[in-house]
């Protein structure tokens, strides 16, 4: 498989405080594929998730080191924007955040923060999002009523359709199916499947199966270190250490 | 093995249990006893004089009995006004500063703020008139006192009030919708703006209504500051307001004005049901959902 780098990580470490939550970590995820993270709670994937789009700026006291390039871009640079680079690596979080607003005004709220698209053209992007993200057919009758009504299901893929309308290159999940039905997460999945053709997918998981099923690169985290990394058959057939065997044996964890 | 028999401890449980719940709930029902007798006992002695003279009339020297308190109701509106115009744009921007800074200033305004909460309100009404209303008397003799004045008064109060709800709302917004928002490139300010202001909106109209509520009644300020009128003056000039009209006709020696004082507060409490529900509907019917 020939691939491109999309983000390359170097010498990564993370600080809460006083307290190391990433060791010395060192990647490259490739473009256009689904890339999973796993391991244990507590174990950092969230964090270094939260590091590609810098969402943990906000945190006092938190502090990182190393690089992350994102298509050769250094995203620490002073030049880089944080709203730029958020608006290319979009976020879909663990619980689905939908904004107390409608259906519509959810989904262009990005693009017109952005000003991307407006009138027409705006309604164009909407339907696009959602038709994207499976849920077009679901609510094209109620796009002014309110997204808290949706399932859970439904406002997760509602959430999805929301990060890809400020169209973004890399798309990060956070364990996006943790609090979703077997049914839902079999329709989230699909599309996530779907999703690569056109964006880098990074998902944080703790559904072993899940990441077997999807991605096509996986890193496995352990303690705040990334004890494996390489394609997902080799990673979940033959791994190399015995902590990730250990681990997708269910050994620990 | 499981005890399901009546232990001496359990029975004491449950004799504890009962006494809690019988106090709790006889307090309870104390409260709102009291608050349904002041009600009810305002509304008895008020309606005396309810009728449609008494909100269209000034008062009457000659007839007491159909004159009308129109220029306090005005008077009393346009102070709350001015009081609003004041305090929401200096409270809410203070409270989101409050809300998202978390640097020593932030708590040096905080216990300050506190401070300004518990100054008596005739403090401020005095505070108003040394700086404003007696300067400006030794100017222009036999002038000063203003409804712009004693608003200012009613608004510095509130201040404080707007402040601390506008605070305490905004840290109830769950931190996973500004994530969602900044996670999409959103600015900071765009996000406080469009998501997180709206998702506290309620409460901070609850608390502003409350506020507005509490100075509504306050006539301590009002005697420096607006010093009353059987009049309808300008708001520039000397104003009648409802704490100072019924203050005025409850000491009054006509036992026709003091019945007339009793309908001066159910009016008063009248005016902030209304807002109280106007703003309820509004910030209902505003919301995009």
């Amino acid at each position: 498989m020939q691939t491109v780098p999309c983000v390359t990580v170097k010498n990564v470490s993370f600080w809460y405080g006083s307290s190391q939550a990433l060791f010395d970590i060192n990647m490259v995820i490739p473009q256009h594929a689904v890339t999973a993270f796993i391991g244990p709670s507590g174990c950092g994937k969230s964090t270094f998730l939260r590091c590609i789009n810098r969402m943990n700026d906000r945190i006092d006291g938190a502090k990182m080191t190393g690089t992350i390039h994102l298509n050769d871009q250094d995203i620490r640079d002073r030049s880089v924007s944080v709203e730029a680079l958020r608006r290319t690596v979009g976020m879909v979080f663990q619980k689905p955040v939908p904004f107390p607003m409608s259906i519509y005004d959810n989904i262009a709220f990005g693009p017109r923060t952005h000003r991307l698209a407006s009138g027409r053209m705006l309604d164009e992007l909407v339907e696009k999002c959602l038709i994207d993200a499976a849920l077009w057919d679901e609510v094209k009758d109620k796009l002014k009523s309110s997204a808290m009504a949706l399932s859970g299901g439904q406002q997760q893929r509602l959430c999805i359709a929301r990060t890809l309308s400020v169209s973004p290159d890399v798309i990060l999940m956070d364990e996006p199916c943790s609090a979703l039905d077997p049914n839902s997460t079999h329709r989230i999945e699909e599309l996530i499947t779907r999703l690569k053709t056109d964006y880098t997918v990074i998902i944080v998981t703790h559904n072993l199966q899940q990441a077997k099923r999807i991605s096509d690169v996986t890193g496995f985290f352990l303690r705040g270190e990334l004890v494996e990394f390489g394609p997902s058959e080799t990673v979940f057939s033959t791994p190399t250490r015995t902590e990730t065997d250990d681990y997708i044996n269910g050994r620990f964890g | 093995m499981t005890q399901l028999a009546k232990t001496p401890v359990l029975l004491q449980r449950r004799v504890m249990n009962a006494l809690f719940q019988a106090v709790c709930g006889l307090s309870a029902i104390l409260a709102i006893t009291i608050l349904g007798y002041v009600l009810w006992f305002l509304f008895r002695q008020g309606i005396t004089y309810f009728k449609p003279s008494f909100f269209t009339n000034l008062p009457d020297n000659v007839n007491p009995a159909l004159g009308g308190i129109k220029h306090s109701i005005i008077g009393s509106l346009n102070l709350l006004g001015i009081a609003l115009c004041i305090s929401l744009p200096i409270g809410i921007l203070s409270g989101v500063y409050q809300a998202e800074s978390s640097g020593k200033l932030s708590h040096v305004v905080r216990f300050l703020t506190d401070v300004l909460n518990g100054i008596p309100s005739i403090v401020v009404g005095l505070f108003i008139y040394a700086i404003w209303i007696l300067p400006y008397a030794l100017k222009h003799p036999g002038q000063g006192y203003s409804g712009i004045a004693g608003g200012t008064a009613l608004g510095i109060m509130m201040i404080p009030l707007v402040m601390r709800t506008t605070d305490e709302m905004l840290r109830l917004v769950p931190q996973s919708l500004w994530d969602a928002s900044l996670a999409l490139g959103t600015p900071r300010w765009r996000t406080m703006l469009l998501i997180v202001l709206p998702a506290a909106r309620s409460g901070i109209v609850t608390g502003v209504m409350l506020a507005l509520a509490r100075v509504s009644g306050e006539t301590a300020p009002l005697l420096f500051t607006v010093l009353g009128n059987e009049f309808l003056g300008p708001i520039t000039g000397p104003t009648d307001a409802l704490p100072l009209r019924l203050y005025k006709y409850a000491t009054s020696s006509d036992p026709v004005q003091n019945s007339m004082a009793w309908s001066t507060a159910l009016t008063l409490l009248l005016i902030i049901l209304i807002l109280s529900i106007l703003a309820r509907f509004l910030t209902r019917a505003g919301k995009r959902i």
